[in-house]
């Protein structure tokens, strides 16, 4: 790929937000006019531990450049351990993308507590910032997966 | 130290010695029941089979080199509703016992009144291999054994068997102990539990030293786990990365065979049996018109990864998938490869104790705090 058309490259990243801490400090973000990347495409999740890896899977292989799944902070989660078992779950994901040459680095997992708003933002634009260097999912061109 | 005792072997016969070891539980009312591949007359297959009645056990022949299906899915489906207060004493070889520890801790087997016998195993065919190999044996059990005591290797042997670094059971009540035993003679029986030990002492036995045993075990295991890094290494050069992956998956047939025969898959609606992907004509047209084609039916690799995602910590490795797989997708090579690669995050071997969790329903606080940061 050229570089010009990496350059104009804008990512798609589906986010998976806990509805206890960063969906609603993306939503303090959005009202108070804080300036974030309009990359991530927000899906609402009661916990970042009801996000089975197959929804992940599918928003990678149907063409997402990556996922973003984030939570509570270690301690703080609505259900008292939902963050800590998605933790271990991601880190099976990201083994079995690593084992099977599929870019782990496309998938993310970070904690933003409803109160961490420039947090929220400045997570989005990092995020962004990465995926456009990593360039376009190839699986999102691939017609036989 | 588990207590060993020696059991007879005569006209050199160990399928005969177990054939009478299991009559001996059943006649002694050591157990009310006995779960055990049964010959059928043709030689053509065996057939795992609950027995009540001792004479049935002329036909055992739970030394057959064959894994038709595992016995794990077959006291998952006996016991789930309900376990039994008869005792019955169940007859299986390793993977099929590590299978059943992983079903009993995802709560879908009880074990309650149940006898676990392991069985050291050498082996299994494919079932089309096993079908003509007991038609051109007399007893296949006997051969196959005498076989691998002379040190013969077998090419017939499932990949999966090659490269299975536990013949030896890891949780039996009794261990039947064929590795390192001068099976001419006796075989050996390790009591593992207490519930074990009961039984071995109403059989009456003399006690046995099973010396050469760990140093015959070890040198099985050496030879096989030299066997399974040359698989995973070939199978990292093949299937790695999305062009050979899709390659690789392009003759799966969505049978969804080796999720069936999978022990660790236990849902009774898997996802990928229901609507949760099925969309108007519009909605396939969109995504062709994105990719600028598109491979019907959809989510073929989707199906495996999220498979992998969901039993690979857990999968113990028996091949089933592969042997139930009728467009010869090397399911197994990469379930396994990737196996090897997630439990030990977590130093979790599948079925080694009923006491560690499942390495997906617990966590510690401070652990993997690199995830998703790297």
């Amino acid at each position: 790929m050229s570089d010009e058309k990496k350059d104009g490259f804008e990512p798609t990243i589906v986010g998976f937000l806990c509805n206890w801490c960063t969906y609603a400090a993306a939503d303090v973000a959005g009202s108070s006019r804080l300036q974030y990347p309009h990359n991530v495409r927000a899906i609402r999740t009661m916990c970042s531990g009801s996000v089975d890896p197959l929804y992940i899977l599918r928003a990678l292989f149907s063409g997402a450049d990556a996922v973003l799944v984030s939570g509570c902070r270690p301690g703080d989660c609505h259900y008292v351990s939902g963050n800590y078992k998605e933790r271990r779950r991601m880190l099976v994901l990201k083994t079995i993308l690593d084992t099977l040459g599929l870019e782990p680095d496309r998938v993310w997992l970070r904690w933003v507590a409803a109160s961490e708003v420039p947090k929220f933002a400045a997570t989005m634009n990092e995020i962004t910032a990465e995926v456009k260097k990593l360039g376009p999912n190839p699986i999102g061109g691939a017609w036989s997966v | 130290m588990a207590k060993t005792v020696g059991f007879s072997v005569k006209d050199g016969s160990v399928t005969g010695a177990m054939r009478r070891l299991l009559k001996e539980l059943l006649e002694k009312k050591l157990v009310d029941a006995v779960l055990v591949p049964l010959e059928l007359p043709s030689r053509e297959m065996v057939v795992q089979t609950l027995v009540m009645q001792a004479d049935v056990l002329d036909a055992a022949n739970p030394l057959a080199p064959v894994l038709p299906v595992t016995t794990a899915n077959i006291i998952s489906k006996i016991t789930r509703l309900a376990s039994s207060q008869k005792k019955v004493a169940v007859v299986a070889r390793s993977c099929e016992l590590r299978a059943l520890i992983e079903l009993l801790k995802l709560k879908q087997a009880s074990l309650d009144n149940i006898m676990l016998i392991g069985v050291d195993c050498f082996g299994t065919f494919s079932v089309p291999d096993y079908k003509q190999f007991g038609q051109e044996n007399q007893a296949p059990g006997d051969v196959f054994v005498k076989a691998v005591k002379a040190g013969k290797a077998d090419a017939r042997l499932r990949e999966a068997c090659q490269i299975c670094e536990y013949p030896y059971p890891l949780v039996s009540d009794i261990t039947v102990a064929l590795i390192g035993s001068d099976l001419d003679k006796q075989l050996l029986l390790l009591a593992n539990t207490p519930a074990g030990e009961l039984v071995v002492d109403g059989l009456g036995l003399p006690a046995a030293a099973g010396d050469g045993r760990q140093a015959a075990v070890d040198k099985l295991v050496a030879e096989r786990v030299k066997r399974r890094d040359e698989v995973f290494g070939q199978t990292l050069a093949e299937t790695r990365g999305l062009e050979k992956l899709t390659s690789v998956f392009a003759p799966c047939i969505g049978c969804h065979n080796c999720r069936d025969m999978c022990p660790i898959c236990y849902c009774r609606e898997c996802v990928f049996d229901s609507q949760t992907f099925a969309f108007e004509a519009d909605k396939y047209l969109d995504w062709a018109s994105r990719k600028g084609a598109l491979r019907v039916p959809t989510d073929t690799l989707l199906f495996h990864v999220t498979r992998l995602n969901h039993m690979a910590t857990s999968c113990v490795g028996c091949g089933l998938c592969q042997q139930a797989c009728p467009a010869d997708v090397p399911v197994f090579r990469i379930f396994r490869l990737v196996g090897s690669k997630v439990q030990p995050l977590f130093d979790y071997v599948p079925g080694r104790s009923v006491d560690e969790p499942l390495p997906l329903t617990t966590f510690k606080e401070a652990e993997f705090e690199k995830v998703g940061f790297e």
